[in-house]
């Protein structure tokens, strides 16, 4: 027994890449995935950076230079109903759009992953009780329930952003509670427990390392989501009040131009579109590079 | 602590006093127990310190819940367990400071260990848990992994995946003593290792029973295994103790016609004696609605009238040997061996 219980400096050993190295090294080997990751990183990045690379200023509009077409002189992708430079606007619009679909994702992601994950280990009534609550959110659509709660709470880019983060609460706890269930009942988290640890050091030690991956890449997948329902609340003015630029309210306002200038018309959907797809796309790469054994 | 493998006079390591698990199986809306599998019921015994005990038995009779009961991974539905007289669960020997004495082995080479960790961290964990420092846990770690046949500087760092089964089985009786237990629960654990493998791997626990004086519980359904590491053996039946004895006597002059049945579906090492006659005909009975007496009575051949109504307790053969049997007990009344009906078991090739 002597020889176990000393203190030795550790010597270095072999290491094998971990789970997180294989799946980087796997998604680098996926080029749509990357593509889409880069598109994604470029949209971010010109939001960022938007006032120091738009031509124009997008508040500013004047009334002689209404609804030119793109491809306009000094109007790249031409101005809007208001004589607005749509290329400064798209650009700008990229900033609520993104932040609009990406940050209920991750507020729910840590709201729904806290329920889920409780309700998968718990077990029990808790679990029963919890997994009901959220079961009512689950009997209405997404949307009627995200247009219900920016409705009643008022339009606004913060109660657009709460009424979105309560619409993917349910949904993220469900996966959170589906994937901590089945890991409940392996022989290691057993092992853990008859070594004496508590329920919370096993969820952290033991549980959270093997659900952490597949919720949050479902919790990617609802980004998409969650910029188009931004975008609707916004279209029906439920979201971002005029003027600020954002994508689903410059659909909105531009619908009225969709005769005589629809190319213009659709520049704000077809950023929605790109943005969308290339959120899908980061998320199928990522699940298959994630898809291994260990 | 190794020299004295007396059962009798040594006291009782472990004692199991009368342990019942009856899981309710949940029907309905509201989920109101329509029945009851009467998994364990009523399981007494001691296991000495230094001994192996053996538990053998069908699928289905017990054995796992038994282990799992054992380690308090499910609570029991009545009972006691006692480590060296102290109840568990209570002041005198608190859950934690139990489950450092006693470690478990599952089956499940694989999925016993995180695949997210590596093996040192999987080992180390343990330690970790009982306030061990981490680099001492991670030096404790790689002494064990070397102690168990793997090389620390090749394995400690990989991932269970990357690892055979014999291997990873290695790593879990690695973790398993990372606690300095008294007591180990083998769970099967050489079940799924192919025959080189297994022998490898009961070798090594033979080895290191001698090195760190500990206890076995060992659970296995390979009569053969068994017997080869075993001091005692106990035979469950659908949830109960059919008997129990030092492992020559239980093999040579099984007292319970279950275990000669169980002894009798060996393989023969001898092709001029091959049998031909199955030892035992039918499935064990369903737990949720066990038979009335004696458990096994519906498929004994020297059931009697008496059989089917009471219910036989463990009756001593010899000194430490004994059997819930009551051709065991003379004052029983039943008739005997020689009222045999066995000539009317069906006889296949």
């Amino acid at each position: 027994m002597n020889a176990i219980g000393a203190t030795v400096v550790l010597e270095p050993v072999q290491r094998s890449p971990g789970y997180w190295a294989t799946v980087i090294r796997r998604f680098s080997r996926d080029p749509l995935a990357v593509g889409a990751g880069i598109v994604i990183l470029l949209f971010i990045l010109m939001a960022i950076f938007a006032p120091y690379i738009v031509p124009h200023d997008p508040y500013k509009g004047m009334a002689l230079r209404r609804l030119r077409p793109p491809g306009s002189e000094g109007y790249l992708l031409g101005t809007d109903e208001l004589g607005r430079d749509m290329l400064s606007r798209l650009i700008y619009g990229g900033r609520l759009s993104l932040f609009m679909g990406v940050t209920p994702v991750f507020i729910a992601l840590f709201f729904g992953g806290i329920i889920g994950v409780t309700a998968g280990f718990v077990g029990g009534w808790i679990n029963t009780i919890l997994m009901r609550i959220i079961d009512v959110f689950f009997a209405f659509p997404s949307v009627l329930l995200a247009i219900a709660l920016s409705g009643a709470l008022g339009a606004g880019i913060a109660n657009g952003l709460i009424s979105l983060t309560v619409v993917f609460i349910p949904p993220i706890a469900r996966v959170a509670e589906s994937v901590t269930t089945s890991v409940r009942t392996r022989d290691y988290v057993e092992a853990a427990r008859a070594s004496g640890a508590s329920g919370f050091r096993i969820v952290r030690t033991q549980v959270l390392s093997n659900v952490a991956g597949p919720i949050f890449v479902y919790s990617m997948s609802l980004i998409a989501v969650s910029m188009i329902l931004a975008s609707g609340l916004s279209f029906l003015g439920l979201g971002v009040k005029p003027p600020e630029p954002e994508w689903g309210l410059m659909l909105n306002t531009l619908r009225t131009a969709i005769y005589s200038q629809p190319v213009l018309a659709a520049l704000p959907g077809l950023m929605i579109f790109i943005t969308s797809i290339m959120f899908n796309l980061l998320t199928d790469g990522l699940r298959s590079a994630m898809d291994i054994k260990a | 602590m190794m020299t004295s493998p007396a059962a009798s006079t040594v006291p009782a390591l472990l004692e199991v006093d009368d342990l019942v698990k009856h899981f309710p199986i949940k029907a309905g809306l509201f989920g109101k127990p329509s029945a009851v599998v009467k998994a364990v019921d009523g399981v007494t015994f001691q296991v000495a310190a230094g001994e192996t005990l053996g538990i053998v038995g069908e699928s289905g009779c017990g054995k796992s819940t038994t282990a799992r009961l054992l380690m308090h991974l499910i609570t029991p539905t009545s009972g006691a367990l006692r480590y060296m007289g102290a109840p568990v669960g209570t002041m005198a020997m608190p859950l934690k400071a139990f489950r450092r004495q006693v470690q478990m082995v599952f089956q499940d080479s694989y999925a016993s260990l995180n695949p997210r960790l590596t093996i040192e961290d999987s080992i180390a964990f343990g330690p970790k848990v009982h306030g061990v420092s981490t680099s001492d846990s991670i030096g404790r770690a790689r002494r064990l992994l070397d102690r168990v046949g793997l090389d620390p500087i090749r394995f400690a760092g990989r991932y269970p995946h990357e690892l055979s089964g014999g291997q990873r089985q290695r790593v879990n009786i690695a973790r398993a003593l990372a606690l300095e237990p008294s007591v180990l629960i083998l769970d099967e654990a050489v079940s799924a290792l192919d025959k080189s493998v297994e022998a490898q791997v009961l070798n090594l626990l033979l080895d290191l029973k001698d090195e760190f004086g500990l206890t076995y519980l060992f659970i296995s359904h390979d009569l053969e295994v068994v017997r080869f590491m075993s001091s005692r053996v106990l035979v469950m039946y659908l949830g109960k103790v059919a008997e129990v004895g030092p492992t020559e006597s239980l093999y040579n002059s099984s007292a319970h016609p279950y275990t000669t049945a169980l002894l009798g579906s060996m393989l023969s090492m001898d092709p001029d004696h091959r049998r031909t006659a199955a030892p035992l005909a039918g499935d064990p009975p369903n737990p949720i609605n066990p038979p009335s007496g004696c458990r096994f009575h519906t498929r004994c051949d020297f059931s009697a009238a008496l059989c089917s109504t009471r219910e036989p307790g463990l009756t001593a053969v010899t000194a430490l040997h004994s059997a819930a049997c009551h051709m065991a007990d003379p004052a029983s009344g039943h008739p005997g061996k020689s009222s045999a009906t066995a000539a009317k078991r069906v006889v296949s090739t």
